[in-house]
C-alpha cells in the first residue's frame, strides 16, 4: 500500500532525527541557570519543601493560572458541544453494574475523596499537588458513575465550585499585589517552618482551591460525557 | 536511565504516530495521540534527570543549603505537569467531537468524512 509505504519513510525520517537527538544529548552535570536559583532560593522566597510546586504556584503562577483557564475553557467546550445531544437522553434499562462494584465504590469513594485532599493539601510539602489531588478526586465522581451510570450530578453544585475556586485563586493572587511584592506573590501569609502544615505561606491555600477547580472541571467533563446518550 | 527513558518516550512517540497516521477509526487515533503525549512527557523528564541526584523535594535527606548539589533540574518536572493537564483537556475534547462526528454520520471511520477533502 502506498499510504503505508509513506507513513514508514515519515516515520524512519522522524526516528532518525531522534536517534541523532539522543546521540547528541549530553546530560548536564550541574544544574542550569534557572534551576540554580529555584534550587537556592525557593525556601527564602517560598518556605516550600517541594520546589515544583514553588515553581508552579509561586515562580510561574500565572502560567498556572493560564493553564487552569485553558481547563476552564475545555469543560465549558465539551458541555457546549455534547450540549446538543443531552436533550434526548433516553432512560433505557442498563444492566446491573455488580454487586464487586457497588460495594467497592461505597468504600472506596470516601477514602479516594480523602486520598485526594491530602495530596492538594501537602502540595508544597510532598509530592502532588492542585493538579494531582483534583485528579484523584475526579476519579472518586467516575468511579460513583461506574456503579451508577444514571446517577444526577448537580450541574449547578459542580460549576459553583470550580467558580468559586477560581475566584479565590484570583483574589488571592490580586492580594499578593497589595500586600505584598506582587500578583500571586506567597508571602501575604506568614511563611512559617520548612516543612510544616501550614507554611510557605499561601501556596497551599492556592493549591487546595486548585485541586477543586481541576476536580470540578473533570468531573463536569465525566459527567458530560456520561449523560450524553446515542440518539 | 536517562537514556532508557529518553530512549522510551521517543519510542512511545513513534508508535503514536504510526498509530494516528495508519489507523482509520478515529478513536484509535485518540489514543495513539495520547500514546505519542505520554512518550513527549517522558522525554522532557528525561531530559531533566541527572545521576546521582534526587528529588527536588527538601527534607530531612537533603537539605535547604547543599540542595543545588543534590537535586534534579526541578523545571521540566513543573512544565510536565502542566503538559499532562493540558493533555487530558485536549483527549476530552477530541472524545467529544468524536461524538459529535459519531452523531453526525454514524461511523467513525476516518475515510468516510470526505467534506474537506480534495
Amino acid at each position: 500500500m502506498v499510504s503505508r509505504f509513506f507513513v514508514l519513510l515519515l516515520l524512519t525520517g522522524v526516528g532518525a532525527i531522534f536517534v541523532s537527538l539522543m546521540f547528541g544529548y549530553v546530560p548536564d552535570n550541574a544544574l542550569n541557570l534557572t534551576a540554580r536559583y529555584y534550587a537556592e532560593n525557593t525556601v527564602r522566597d517560598t518556605g516550600a519543601a517541594n520546589i515544583v510546586a514553588a515553581i508552579v504556584v509561586t515562580f510561574r503562577g500565572l502560567d498556572t493560572l493560564g493553564e487552569v483557564t485553558v481547563l476552564f475553557l475545555t469543560a465549558a467546550i465539551v458541555g457546549l458541544v455534547l450540549a446538543g445531544s443531552q436533550q434526548g437522553r433516553l432512560r433505557r434499562e442498563q444492566p446491573a453494574p455488580g454487586e464487586l462494584l457497588v460495594t467497592g465504590t461505597r468504600l472506596l469513594v470516601p477514602l479516594t475523596l480523602l486520598l485526594g485532599v491530602y495530596v492538594f493539601v501537602n502540595g508544597h510539602l510532598t509530592p502532588g499537588g492542585g493538579f494531582q489531588g483534583g485528579a484523584i478526586l475526579a476519579s472518586a465522581i467516575l468511579m460513583l458513575l461506574l456503579a451508577d451510570p444514571l446517577r444526577e450530578f448537580s450541574h449547578r453544585m459542580i460549576s459553583a465550585i470550580e467558580s468559586i475556586s477560581g475566584l479565590v485563586f484570583v483574589a488571592v493572587g490580586l492580594l499578593g499585589m497589595v500586600h505584598a511584592g506582587g500578583f500571586l506573590d506567597n508571602r501575604i501569609l506568614p511563611l512559617g517552618t520548612l516543612g510544616d502544615l501550614i507554611s510557605a505561606g499561601a501556596i497551599p491555600v492556592i493549591y487546595s482551591f486548585i485541586g477543586l477547580k481541576v476536580g470540578a472541571e473533570f468531573s463536569s467533563m465525566m459527567v458530560n460525557l456520561s449523560e450524553t446518550e446515542e440518539p | 536511565m536517562d537514556y532508557i527513558a529518553m530512549a522510551t518516550g521517543f519510542i512511545l512517540i513513534l508508535i503514536g504516530l504510526f498509530g494516528a497516521l495508519t489507523n482509520s477509526n478515529i478513536l484509535r487515533m485518540i489514543v495513539a495521540f495520547t500514546v505519542a503525549d505520554t512518550g513527549v512527557n517522558l522525554v522532557i523528564v528525561g531530559v531533566g534527570y541527572m545521576r546521582g541526584r534526587t528529588a527536588p523535594i527538601l527534607d530531612s535527606a537533603v537539605a535547604a543549603a547543599d540542595a543545588v548539589a543534590r537535586i534534579i533540574d526541578p523545571v521540566p518536572q513543573a512544565l510536565v505537569l502542566t503538559a499532562i493537564v493540558i493533555g487530558v483537556g485536549v483527549t476530552a475534547l477530541m472524545l467529544a467531537y468524536a461524538y459529535k462526528l459519531y452523531e453526525k454520520k454514524h461511523t467513525l471511520d476516518i475515510a468516510k468524512f470526505t467534506e474537506l477533502k480534495w
